[in-house]
């Protein structure tokens, strides 16, 4: 009786073999390649068959039959649309999304400067949904059905079902306005305003990295309130979800085995449980992250954050298209880039799928 | 009886609360075990597993356990505290469960898994640990112990898995095992290889066992003696050698479903339930 051989193939012994690992790289890029494919056709397509006239957009209704055929003809969009489509692409591999027509700049400078402030929001978020939201989630299946799970179980439904708007102008109402504990909407107040140079974008990492620590306070105090909020959402998410798994964990068979070995309940629940748990979190929080990450135009507006979410929704507004359709991308490829973390991470996590 | 009794169980019940009232899953069972091979044999539901469990302290959420006497080599278990509870599972008391595929921790490697079972009982080095541990696999007769060190469940046979399970179980030797239908979910030839390895352990080691399941013929081949029981409660005490004078209406009827080769039977016997059984005194030789 040796290893069964129907654990597919290249798991048994020695672990990953050299091939394996290449020929899963080349499989993840053809993937990635044709997801990326789709994802830019699709959002063509449709700023494309947009009622909008680009051409309008641009030179405004009040110019000259001249002028408008000039830039009609300069946009290419004579030509049929897969040639409009593969330009594009062309461009896009040049790292040229455009000029966007309401900021007059290329909409790849743009979204270098709003994407970093999305960034950062939503990865504070993310974290304090991960560092609350799971131990609670687990601390409620532990007690399951006492007090302490229901405590759980009710704030994660509010901080579910409560319209995020209003829970951000509540917030701002009471911890800046009445109490002063932090600073109010926008990322910086008006004097720190430009003094560090934007390296990452991240004002949070520019600031500790050029060691202007009244910036880096003033920036964390601006961020808290809406990380916050935002958390709660993401907090209230990851705690059921986290409660939801850990209970169905909890009642396996492995469990049994764990306590008749004598081990003590907290490394039964953490060592045993958790990490079968973790496996089916990382899906969760990736996805969490990634919705985060397309930009939460509320809170966004609620807290005057200049982020990626209030950048498309106003280009949008304006039939700015290439500002939309730069936006989209932007989104997508987080969206595919986070999916691909986790699926590396998940191979990392779960033997089964290694 | 071989020496004095390291397990004493007097008059154990275990019960569960459901919203449809109260369900006795054991009702008065009372046992002394040695360092000899008992087996229980029940059908399902007749309260065999819930016996193994209780004297863990194990009892699923919802169940309730009491007892007039549960007592460990001198140690009372009905009072005994978390703390030494813990102590007694795994390096006094231990369970091999039924079935591999779900009692090892699927992302742990095996290794990893029974290793722990070790330290948590001993004050010593993950290097003796590792060789312990390595030595217990080749002693359940793995062949490249190394190798299934460093695998996960899920990359071995069912009849692996269960004599990693029998390892584990021993790794801090205990006095007692319980083995809760430990065949059961494996082929009829891997069967005999896990029991023939489990037997040899027992004996090599001077183990008490309990061995639990519905195989009547298994458990009187295997064991010293056998408690039959039914509803909750034990129907018969025998001797495995003298199971063929066994008196209970219940064991008897078993034995007459049962097949044989020497006489030919055109139609067998089936079952006849008694409600009488549920209140039965028991039949002890």
């Amino acid at each position: 009786m040796g290893l069964t051989s129907a654990s597919s193939g290249q798991t048994a012994g020695s672990g990953l073999a050299p091939p394996s690992v290449l020929v899963s790289i080349i499989g993840v890029m053809v993937s990635l390649t044709l997801t990326f494919i789709g994802l830019t056709a699709i959002t063509f397509v449709i700023s494309r068959v947009m009622p909008v006239d680009p051409v309008l957009a641009i030179v405004g209704d009040r110019a000259s039959d001249e002028v408008y055929q000039q830039v009609y003809l300069q946009l290419g969009l004579d030509k049929p649309i897969y040639i409009q489509y593969l330009r594009y692409l062309g461009q896009l591999a040049e790292g040229d999304l455009g000029t966007s027509i309401m900021t007059a700049q290329p909409v790849i400078d743009d979204i270098l400067r709003f994407f970093p402030a999305t960034l950062e929001l939503a990865t504070v978020a993310t974290l304090l949904g991960i560092f609350v939201g799971v131990p609670a989630g687990v601390f409620a299946a532990v007690h399951q059905g006492r007090w302490p799970d229901h405590i759980v179980r009710v704030v994660a439904l509010l901080g579910y079902s409560a319209p995020i708007f209003w829970l951000g102008l509540v917030a701002l109402l009471i911890f800046y306005a009445n109490l002063g504990w932090v600073a109010g909407p926008g990322r910086l107040d008006v004097f720190y305003d430009g003094i560090v140079e934007p390296k990452s974008g991240i004002l949070l990492l520019d600031a500790a990295l050029a060691d202007e620590w009244d910036i880096f306070h003033n920036a964390l105090s601006h961020l808290i309130l809406p990380a916050s909020i935002l958390g709660t959402f993401a907090l209230a998410y990851i705690a059921r979800m986290t409660r939801s798994f850990m209970l169905d964990q909890l009642s396996q068979e492995y469990i049994l085995t764990a306590r008749v070995k004598g081990i003590p309940e907290r490394q039964v629940i953490w060592r045993h449980a958790f990490r079968n748990v973790l496996v089916q979190l990382i899906t969760i929080i990736g996805l969490t992250y990634a919705s985060l990450l397309e930009g939460s135009v509320l809170t966004e507006t609620v807290f005057s954050w200049p982020g990626i979410g209030q950048y498309i929704t106003h280009s949008l507004f304006n039939n700015d298209m290439n500002a939309v359709l730069g936006g989209t991308i932007v989104v997508g490829v987080c969206f595919v880039g986070i999916n691909m973390l986790s699926d590396l991470l998940y191979r990392l996590v779960d033997p089964r799928v290694r | 009886m071989t020496d004095a009794p390291l397990l004493k169980v007097e008059d154990l019940h275990v019960s569960y609360n459901t919203p449809t009232g109260v369900v006795e899953a054991v009702r008065g069972v009372s046992f002394e075990l040695g360092r000899e091979k008992l087996g229980i044999v029940g059908e399902s539901g007749s309260g065999k597993s819930q016996t193994g469990r209780a004297i863990l302290g194990l009892v699923a959420p919802g169940g309730q356990r009491r007892a007039r006497r549960l007592e460990f080599d001198g140690t009372d278990l009905l009072s005994a505290d978390e703390r030494t509870m813990r102590r007694i599972r795994g390096d006094c008391i231990s369970m091999i469960m039924q079935d591999p595929k779900y009692s090892l921790n699927p992302v742990m490697s095996i290794g990893a898994q029974i290793e722990e079972a070790f330290l948590v009982h001993r004050e010593t080095i993950r290097q003796e640990a590792r060789e312990r541990t390595l030595e217990m696999l080749r002693a359940v007769k793995i062949r490249e112990a190394e190798r299934v060190y460093k695998a996960y469940p899920h990359e071995v046979s069912g009849g692996m898995g269960q004599r990693i399970m029998i390892a584990m179980m021993m790794i801090p030797e205990p006095d007692i095992i319980i083995a809760d239908e430990p065949t059961s979910a494996l082929d009829v030839t891997v069967q005999l290889q896990v029991l023939a390895v489990l037997d040899d352990m027992i004996s090599e080691r001077g183990m008490g066992l309990i061995f639990i399941s519905h195989d009547l013929n298994l458990v009187a081949s295997f064991c010293d003696r056998i408690l039959v029981m039914y509803g909750g409660q034990v129907v018969e005490q025998c001797l495995a050698a003298e199971l063929d004078q066994a008196r209970h209406p219940y064991t008897r009827g078993l034995l007459n479903c049962l097949p044989s080769l020497d006489h030919g039977q055109d139609e067998l016997p089936v079952l006849k339930r008694d409600p009488a059984w549920l209140s039965a005194v028991k039949v002890s030789s």
